[in-house]
């Protein structure tokens, strides 16, 4: 009998030596004579154990981690190819508490399937959803989406349905889907984990998206910092397209749905949508004022439903299921599910989907296990570069944009960044307005020069420079970059410098700090 | 300082088929410096002129789009392209103190190439591991958990063919 062993291809899997691993296992096993396929399969997010092996066994798949390849020949001196036990071995991979614990629907296939074989996406439950849709008309298509209460999990949280509905409406005769699939923020990695590790999902929201509005053509913009899932976005689209689930006839439906991936250029600005717009046309990647908006003018001037990796990918489901299905998930205008990215100092970092409710220290504590390094946690950035810094006594906050937005913070992707007691909180603002300077697409002047002067200034506070004066002035700067500039790159960047400012005024000199503290 | 990878006698050819391969392809630009960046290491200045003939837009045009994006480089690499990542999550796990060791140990900054020439090292904001950094790539592949022994260990590890 053929033992089946699951060795990630993920590109954190890989980063950890997955490839060396396959590569043991392949050896050991001829030199035994013993019989093995090796499935390359994404990755359960669990991260701190990659790589992890799994073997199919007949009770389920068994579980071995974190594997090196110095481990490979004791684990088949073990008989880990029959579930043997051994050091590494964590049991039946379904049953760790890390999985259990979360709802998986968005992500029910990762990790588990082998991300670019589209008969595995099939025997899961792919393309259920679009064969729905195909029974659909286009408006009944867009009422589920609406009706699922989906959000762009971009981070901006507008409804999804509803910005297909205003593309829907429009007339033109060429409509377009685009992905953004710029993932820039640290601390974000579910985007890249759906691209490497279930492409298909996202190419089946794309088509569902497609068919729902009208648009025949779509784009993937990836940014460069992902070479692994350009590739297996480009091998998915090629299987999809010779199975006939791609090109002019979508499964003889008469409908038309063709696919493109463009990689981007290290430009984090091009994350904001009508950045990325330009940067797809072939310009430089600096933002359009709004309106008009990219649904009714988008990518060539054409109407353009311009969404997140992970709206894309949650529409499949949601087309199966239905929207209820979804919607009875999450709390209050926050519906369904996020996966929530577990990083920086967290001694059990990963990928955490759970229903929008579950609060930071229940991800922090109960899935992270508290900081890597043993000290105390201090601080979390959560949303990205342009999320607050949250200190513990906001640690029981629920995620929900609405519960976030209320204590001056934002959900945003769903990126969590934990940061250990020997943080400087006053570096980290001076490194946002850094960011931001580096990264400023140079359009609107309070996000161009605002964060170029906010550096400076941060430089007088960490030296002690006029400290009262220079805070009130940092306070006057923050203000003017939040009202004043035209999309959330400078717009949010006081965002992270404020909450430092507020949240931890001792690193910024205590009293000095202070909100009611004015220069004289 | 540097040695070129690329043989500039055959740039002007190389150029031309990667046009020709983009004619009708919407939005070509990014696509057309991609492929000429992967083709000959680094965007040639003479190049400029011929994308913008070929694309029917200024060459200022051209030339604004290749400096806006970090990606696109006027001059080549050295041989190794080391990108270590700077931002928040691997902050939360040392980057610093690595980028304090990787710029002694090549002798030079970001964005600059080590002192035998060998290895440009240039700073990169998120590769994605951010649950098991400090993360590098080196060449594109990616290393995580890196601590100052295990970089010194990849670059041994490239120096037999630096």
């Amino acid at each position: 009998m053929t033992c089946t062993i699951f060795v990630p291809r993920d590109s954190t899997a890989l980063a950890l030596g997955a490839d060396d691993v396959a590569t043991a296992i392949e050896a050991e096993a001829r030199r035994r004579g013993i019989d093995l396929r090796i499935v390359r399969n994404g990755s359960r997010g669990m991260f701190w154990l990659e790589p992890l092996v799994e073997v199919a066994t007949p009770a389920g798949r068994t579980a071995y981690g974190p594997v090196d390849a110095s481990d490979v020949a004791g684990l088949f001196d073990a008989g880990f190819f029959d579930g043997g036990a051994h050091p590494l071995s964590l049991g039946l991979t379904d049953a760790l508490p890390y999985l259990q614990k979360q709802e998986r629907i968005t992500f029910a296939r990762v990790g588990i399937t082998d991300p670019v074989s589209l008969d595995d996406y099939l025997a899961h439950d792919g393309y259920a959803g679009l064969r729905r849709a195909l029974s659909m008309a286009p408006g009944a298509i867009v009422q589920e989406v609406i009706d699922s209460g989906l959000r762009g999990r971009g981070g901006a949280a507008f409804p999804t349905g509803v910005k297909w509905k205003t593309v829907l409406g429009a007339q033109a005769v060429q409509k377009y889907i685009v992905c953004n699939a710029d993932e820039g923020d640290s601390g974000t990695f579910s985007d890249r984990m759906v691209m490497e590790d279930d492409p298909f999902m996202l190419i089946e929201g794309m088509t569902i998206a497609g068919l729902a509005v009208g648009a025949t053509r779509g784009y993937i913009y990836v940014r460069s910092e992902y070479p692994h899932a350009i590739a297996a976005l480009n091998e998915a689209i090629a299987n999809a397209t010779a199975a006939g689930y791609l090109g002019i006839d979508v499964l003889g439906s008469g409908k038309a749905f063709h696919l493109d991936v463009r990689k981007g250029a290290g430009s984090y600005v091009c994350g904001e949508e009508t950045a990325l717009l330009e940067s797809l046309e072939g310009k430089r990647g600096i933002v359009r004022a709004k309106p008009p908006l990219p649904a009714l003018s988008g990518l060539f001037g054409q109407p353009t439903v311009i969404n997140n990796v992970i709206s894309l990918a949650s529409v499949p489901l949601i087309l199966q299921k239905g929207a209820a299905y979804y919607r009875d998930l999450g709390q209050g205008r926050s519906r369904g599910t996020l996966p929530f990215q577990l990083a920086g100092n967290l001694k059990y970092g990963g990928l955490v989907e759970k229903a929008f409710g579950v609060t930071l220290r229940e991800l922090l504590v109960d899935f992270g296990g508290g900081s890597a390094s043993g000290r105390p946690l201090r601080a979390v950035q959560v949303g990205g570069p342009l999320g607050a810094y949250l200190p513990p006594s906001r640690f029981d906050t629920p995620l929900d944009y609405e519960a976030f937005a209320a204590i001056g913070a934002a959900v945003g992707h769903g990126g969590i960044v934990a940061f250990d007691d020997t943080v400087d909180m006053a570096k980290q603002a001076r490194y946002a307005m850094e960011f931001c300077a580096a990264e400023s697409c140079g359009k609107c002047t309070p996000c161009r020069i605002g964060s170029t002067r906010g550096v400076e200034v941060m430089d007088k506070i960490i030296a002690n420079q006029d400290r009262p004066q220079q805070i009130h002035l940092l306070r006057d700067l923050c203000d003017l970059m939040l009202a004043g500039s035209l999309c959330a790159m400078g717009g949010m960047t006081p965002y992270p410098v404020l909450s430092a400012l507020d949240n931890f005024p001792e690193d910024f000199g205590g009293s000095d700090a202070a909100p009611d503290q004015k220069a004289a | 300082m540097q040695t070129p990878y690329t043989d500039s006698a055959r740039d002007p050819a190389t150029v031309a088929a990667i046009l020709e391969a983009h004619r009708g392809t919407p939005g070509a630009m990014l696509p057309i410096l991609h492929a000429i960046q992967d083709s000959l290491g680094h965007i040639p200045a003479d190049a400029v002129p011929l994308i913008a003939d070929f694309l029917n837009v200024s060459r200022a045009e051209v030339h604004g789009v290749i400096t806006y994006y970090d990606h696109f480089r006027q001059q080549p690499a050295a041989r190794h392209v080391v990108r270590l990542c700077r931002a928040e999550a691997c902050q939360a796990r040392g980057a610093d103190a690595l980028a304090g060791h990787v710029r002694q140990t090549l002798g030079c900054d970001f964005h600059g190439t080590s002192a035998d020439g060998k290895v440009t090292l240039e700073p990169v904001y998120c590769l994605g591991h951010c649950a098991v950094g400090p993360n590098i790539a080196i060449d594109d592949k990616p290393y995580a958990r890196v601590s100052t022994a295990r970089f010194d260990a990849l670059l041994a590890a490239c120096g037999g063919e630096r």
